[in-house]
């Protein structure tokens, strides 16, 4: 029988600790597969803002500078294959560049793939189409108008925002991942697949799973499900974090993936952190809809039927997963403009600090309407008084606040009002209250507004496509 | 006179006593567009069979209330002596467009930790 396989991985989300790699694989050399998650819900609508300064960058960057750390790794003799949505909008050009880091280090024999076809804005909006990849015939019946396409969560039509639409991308499964592999990948780069399957992925085409082995296809999507998110599953966000040995250098996780799909879920030896019952349980359940339905465009799991059991100090094996075929969609996340929106800080301390915040706060949003600036949304918040979840929690008065910091956030279509209202902030200093200070920050950023817009494709719509990386 | 009124409030308070629900429960929150979901685990058997009584899908949706929640649903996951709470609608917009510092529902496992609860007896 095989071996368990060694699934890493070193990247929750764009932006994670950069070296979280390097230094994986020097605490663990042995591991068979990385991947590397870089994809949140909008995180693709902010590519496509970088791609329309620069079209060859619609891709997280952060990887080519991951697989530059990993150079010395397989100069060494290395043979780990890496896994990764890095590609974003732009799997090609993500690809081309790793390529050129490869043919730099004299690592030419490792072999790029790329996964795509995730792209499916043209589907939904053929005016959006940048390759006119739709025919004549097919523009009628996309849009949406039909009913197609209608928001998953408000069952909004998407004629409603069509015209604004950024981004539109299938969640792809596992297989075109798998057919890379076995056509001898050693990176597999893709764009928007669902995050559990960069683990299912190199499990299928390691044990020759077939399509339909639901529950083996169900455990290793249980598996990717506790990896996606990196140290979360080693006690990063656990309840009892504080509590945690050497909670400064977490390290991140691994599954062992058996044959039967089950695994055992544990961390490079002398890395901080730990790998608990109650780590594990917590992130098994970490953004989960149904427990007994969680959906894969690979399969339908049921997480019911799951066992944990601590084996071993930070090694917890979870198996029993059970699968029933997936459904015949694929999720899609589309992204639209919606505006612009600005958040601005600064700090007031002092006897009746949040009174004082407030009134400031009130005085910005009233000087601005005064001037004619209008806004369809705006906030104020004073941080110190359980303003993250404001009515719920309070300990204390808010007269007892010797400090507060105030937040105050406006959200408008046009960017005008937004620009002129980051303008504010910093003149408290000399018109605001005594004790108003950590203003050194600058002027607050606009920030544009991206509406998310999840709806359902058929899959017979989608084709996944799995190319080598091949330099013109 | 201060001394003798507080101990008072105090005796009044032990025939109520409350307390967080973190002692008896651990939690992890998370984001899904404009909703989120919170899960609820038990620390012990006693306070897993207390929490199916106790945390019922209205309790919640009262709790979070403050924040908009819509209606709340729940479910059990005996086999991880865990409730996962679906809080839809619950992030003023979620993701990109929400205003509040917490967006994406990061510190709603925490806020339900702190309600105050009967200790279970077991």
């Amino acid at each position: 029988m095989s071996r368990p396989l060694k699934i890493a991985n070193a990247s929750g989300f764009w932006g994670d600790q950069p070296d979280a790699a390097a230094r994986l694989v020097a605490a663990q050399p042995d591991l068979d597969f990385l991947t590397l998650d870089y994809l949140a819900e909008v995180s693709l609508s902010i590519m496509a803002i970088v791609r329309a300064k620069d079209p060859t960058a619609g891709y997280a960057r952060d990887f080519v500078e991951v697989l530059r750390s990993l150079v010395p790794f397989y100069q060494a003799g290395g043979k780990m294959k890496i896994v990764t949505n890095a590609g974003g909008l732009d799997p090609a050009s993500c690809a081309r560049a790793c390529a050129e880091v490869l043919q730099a280090a004299q690592l030419p024999q490792l072999k790029i793939f790329t996964v795509t076809g995730d792209d499916v804005l043209p589907l939904l909006h053929p005016a959006k189409s940048r390759f006119h990849l739709i025919s004549e015939n097919d523009k009628g019946r996309t849009g949406g108008e039909d009913g197609r396409f209608s928001n998953l969560d408000t069952a909004a039509p998407l004629a409603s925002v069509a015209p604004r639409l950024v981004t539109a991308n299938a969640y792809l499964g596992s297989a075109p991942i798998a057919e890379a592999l076995r056509a001898g990948a050693d990176i597999v780069i893709t764009g928007r697949v669902a995050d559990p399957s960069l683990t299912v992925g190199p499990c299928l085409a390691h044990f020759g799973w077939k399509p339909t082995d639901y529950d083996r296809i169900a455990g290793a999507t249980v598996a990717g499900h506790l990896i996606e998110c990196g140290t979360q599953a080693t006690g990063g966000f656990s309840t009892d974090w504080l509590d945690l040995p050497d909670n400064d250098n977490l390290g991140f996780p691994i599954v062992e993936v058996s044959a039967d799909g089950s695994c055992v879920v544990t961390k490079p030896a002398g890395t901080g952190g730990a790998v608990t019952l109650p780590i594990v349980k917590e992130q098994l359940l970490y953004e989960i809809g149904d427990p007994g339905s969680y959906l894969s465009p690979d399969v339908t799991v049921s997480f019911l039927t799951l066992k944990v059991e601590a084996v071993g100090e930070n090694r917890v094996r979870v198996s029993g997963a059970t699968g029933r075929a997936p459904t015949d969609s694929y999720k899609v996340s589309a992204t639209y403009r919606d505006g612009y929106k600005a958040h601005g800080l600064i700090t007031i301390f002092g006897h009746d600090a949040v009174r004082k915040a407030r009134h400031a706060g009130d005085g910005i949003l009233r000087r601005l309407q005064e001037r004619g600036c209008t806004y369809r949304e705006s906030l104020i918040e004073c941080l110190g008084t359980g303003a993250s979840v404001r009515g719920l929690v309070s300990r204390m008065s808010d007269t007892q606040l010797v400090e507060t910091v105030l937040r105050v956030s406006v959200a408008a279509d046009t960017k005008e009002p937004v620009e002129r209202f980051t303008k504010e902030i910093a003149p408290l200093v000399t018109c605001g209250p005594q004790g108003v200070t950590g203003y050194a920050t600058g002027r607050p950023k606009v920030l544009p507004i991206f509406g998310y817009w999840p709806c359902l494709i058929s899959k017979s719509f989608v084709k996944p496509i799995v190319a080598r990386e091949s330099r013109e | 006179m201060n001394t003798k009124k507080t101990k008072t409030i105090r005796a009044d308070s032990r025939a109520e006593l409350r307390i967080p629900l973190r002692e008896i429960a651990h939690a992890r929150s998370g984001d899904k567009g404009n909703s989120a979901n919170v899960a609820v685990f038990a620390r012990t058997p006693a306070a897993y069979a207390w929490m199916r009584t106790h945390l019922t899908a209205a309790t919640i949706e009262t709790y979070f209330k403050p924040l908009g929640v819509g209606a709340v649903v729940r479910y059990e996951v005996p086999n991880l002596e865990a409730l996962n709470f679906i809080l839809p609608d619950i992030l003023a917009g979620g993701g990109s467009r929400s205003l509040r510092i917490d967006a994406q529902g990061k510190t709603l496992g925490m806020a339900l930790l702190e309600m105050p609860v009967k200790p279970p007896t077991a």
